[in-house]
């Protein structure tokens, strides 16, 4: 996975807007399973709007074309806006979290690299720490590839949302 | 404010959105809908089995351009159900099934005749709903209705709980729809005509290339207007015959894997395909990267995803299909007229294409009957105004290839799914939906076998259709296939001429049975099948087992490599 999701080809951020209700989220996964779509990373989550959820899709357009990708989600009747994240014009984030087989409290190299990356260690014992970052999918990368280091028990990811980055003041 | 059941509600919903006509059968989950249609307009049609149902419910869609409707019960309804509405979302047909469901309560416990019927039928459906509360019954109806019928039509599924059934609502009825995240495009864009205009300007070697968006959007008349203007050469797909007049010079016929050579050849060496309603379907490419290498594409399509799925479109106008043809001619007219002489080295190539390369067979000795020499006799016995319907395989193509075809929505059958069984619900259908016009159906033995139960229904229901059975004894298609390609292994194909007694069988579901055994038999056999009015008709046709379809293009290869009748082949 290292090195994959920094934002460049060939995978791109899709954030879809969707009419909150039962099934939505089974209606994009099959379309993309029956179409042959690969998709890399997908989160749902509800707005602030309790009519619309967002779903931050992480897709490979290497095996299929961007536009067919879109034309195809945009015909399912609960999907309400699409919009291409460029990484140019869009924060974007990622959560992860590990449990790594250090006593971090007492590895001041572990606690450099948690340093480092601006993460939180969120509990830990004798054998075993465990930590939380947050950043775009790239810092995460190089977080997971330092982590690796300590030996890495258990990993979860988020997968990447974003949003539009702000037009500049008028 | 009246009080209505949410049964009650869901057939006044039907009736609001005018539906005339359901095909159904009820069953358990279903039950409390179908007492009120006892107190409905809606006439029902009590089919035999819900496949039937559901390919009635396209026939009857694509003979009259109206919504299809289907009435199934929970379970094995539902899955029933399912080949119609793959079908139907194939093909682009307007269906609006209606299937009970298990008590929402008992939805997910394995409850008697449950089926997750909303995750069944995702994938073959352009929308679904499981209603959940009683109240959204009108708004349900109504959008499922809209999405069925507007944009690229296709099936849309109600999955509806019986306990919502029975509960009672405040009725109020409404077309109002919430859909924030539909609405398809209509009108073409002035920028993408302008280019399109320019493109049709410039071909030397154009080819119009019809789909079943034309018949779709009752886009033949606009058509017709662009073929004058322009004096392009038309093919019709398989799902689009009849979108232009065969007996038009300018009509080549039927494209693809068993296609007329001219429309094929034209279209391989064409420098501008003006694609109307069409998907670049494998069956018409073949190899595509082989496919019409000097072509520029033109593509009019109403579904944006159709852009650059299979070809990239150097134009792309995304519109209703009459409304983006009609606005070409107009852009057309505009400017200076077309000089006809510009396409005359083309048009002289294809009228050569045509004189060496008709759809042709061997008559034979006249001890069989060819099955070809059927479907060109049917056509000279019955009205200019005649529906065909066909099943898929042998039978089907020779029905594309030798019927003339003069008018839209007068050919239904079964295009992109290549559902056997489909001709006689389907012709059913249609007689339902044009009970003035004659509504002959050409089937194979193998398709009847799967479906012919509806003629029962045909009988009981007073819908006369009239079936040619091309029976050959076997698979026909499968069998072609496996003396072309599997060294002539015969394998699960074979059928029998006499298992089942066709005749006997027609006679025991009311319908009158004719076998036809010899070629001067067969004119005969179709007139009095037409003087027969009052009940169905199955003439059990005894055709040449050994006879082929040609042309045939190989699968996979290139629309080159295309195989002419062999009485041909010395012309290639």
């Amino acid at each position: 996975m290292n090195g994959t999701t920094n934002g460049k080809a060939p995978y791109h951020l899709l954030s879809v807007r969707v009419e909150n209700r039962a099934g939505v989220l089974a209606r994009v996964a099959g379309l993309f399973a029956r179409r042959g779509f690969n998709i890399f990373s997908l989160v749902v989550a509800p707005t602030q709007d309790e009519r619309f959820s967002r779903i931050s899709i992480v897709v490979d357009v290497e095996s299929t074309p961007l536009h067919q990708i879109v034309d195809q989600l945009a015909k399912l009747i609960n999907v309400v806006e699409i919009s291409e994240l460029h990484p140019d014009r869009a924060r974007e984030a990622e959560l992860l979290l590990a449990t790594v087989g250090v006593s971090g409290r007492q590895d001041p190299a572990f606690l450099d690299l948690v340093g480092r990356f601006g993460a939180e260690v969120l509990e830990g014992n004798e054998e075993a720490t465990m930590v939380m970052a947050v950043g775009d999918s790239a810092s995460l990368d190089e977080f997971e590839a330092g982590l690796e280091g300590f030996g890495i028990l258990e990993l979860q990811r988020t997968g990447r949302i974003g949003l539009p980055t702000l037009s500049p003041a008028k | 404010m009246v009080q209505l059941t949410g049964a009650q509600a869901l057939i006044k919903s039907l009736e609001a959105r005018g539906v005339e006509v359901a095909f159904g059968l009820p069953g358990g989950a279903i039950l409390p809908v179908y007492d009120p249609i006892l107190d409905s307009s809606v006439r029902h049609i009590h089919v035999r089995h819900e496949q039937g149902a559901g390919h009635a419910a396209e026939g009857y869609a694509d003979a009259t351009g109206k919504p299809g409707v289907a009435i199934v019960t929970s379970g094995p309804g539902a899955t029933n159900i399912v080949t119609p509405l793959a079908d139907a979302y194939m093909d682009s047909v307007p269906l609006v099934v209606v299937a009970g469901q298990v008590a929402a309560g008992a939805i997910g416990t394995d409850a008697f005749q449950e089926v997750d019927t909303t995750g069944v039928t995702m994938g073959v459906t352009k929308h679904n709903y499981l209603v959940k509360d009683v109240e959204e019954i009108p708004r349900v109806v109504a959008e499922a209705f809209h999405i069925a019928t507007t944009g690229r039509p296709g099936p849309v599924l109600i999955d509806f709980p019986k306990d919502i059934a029975n509960m009672q609502v405040d009725w109020h009825e409404t077309a109002a729809v919430d859909l924030p995240g539909y609405a398809p495009p209509i009108f073409p864009d002035p920028a993408a005509i302008t280019r399109a205009v320019e493109l049709i300007r410039a071909a030397r070697r154009p080819v119009l290339y019809v789909g079943g968006g034309v018949i779709k959007s009752e886009a033949s008349g606009a058509l017709a207007a662009l073929v004058e203007a322009t004096g392009f050469p038309v093919v019709t797909t398989l799902m689009a015959r009849g979108a232009f007049p065969d007996s038009d010079p300018r009509c080549l016929g039927m494209p693809g894997m068993h296609g007329n050579y001219t429309a094929v050849t034209a279209m391989q060496r064409s420098d501008l395909l003006v694609a109307l309603g069409a998907r670049f379907d494998d069956r018409v490419t073949g190899s595509v990267p082989a496919f019409a290498p000097d072509a520029l594409v033109i593509h009019v399509d109403i579904d944006p995803a159709e852009m650059g799925k299979v070809r990239r479109p150097d134009v792309a106008v995304v519109a209703d299909c009459r409304l983006a043809i009609e606005a070409l001619v107009s852009r057309l007219r505009e400017g200076a007229e077309l000089a006809p002489a510009r396409l005359a080295p083309w048009m002289a190539q294809i009228g050569e294409w045509q004189a060496r390369f008709p759809y042709t067979y061997d008559l034979g000795d006249g001890s069989t009957i060819k099955p070809q020499y059927v479907v060109e006799q049917l056509r000279e016995a019955t009205p200019d105004d005649v529906i065909l319907v066909s099943g898929v395989g042998q039978h089907q193509m020779w029905a594309s290839q030798f019927w003339r075809f003069e008018h839209p929505r007068s050919w239904i059958n079964s295009g992109g799914l290549g559902t056997m069984g489909f001709a006689v619900p389907a012709a059913m259908g249609a007689k339902v939906g044009q009970p003035d016009r004659m509504v002959w159906a050409i089937d194979g033995d193998g398709c009847f076998q799967m479906t012919a139960q509806e003629l029962v229904t045909t009988t009981a229901e007073h819908i006369p259709v009239k079936i040619a059975i091309l029976n050959n004894s076997y698979l026909g298609m499968v069998r072609q296939w496996q003396h072309m390609f599997y060294k002539e292994r015969y394998s699960s194909v074979y059928l029998s001429p006499d298992l089942p007694d066709y005749v006997g069988w027609a006679e025991s579901m009311g319908c009158v049975g004719l076998r036809v055994t010899a070629p001067e038999e067969v004119r005969p056999a179709i007139e009095k099948a037409n003087e027969i009015d009052d009940r169905s008709v199955v003439v059990d046709f005894r055709t040449d087992v050994t006879e082929h379809v040609y042309p045939i293009i190989p699968a996979g290869h290139s629309n080159d490599d295309i195989v002419v009748h062999p009485s041909q082949a010395e012309e290639r």
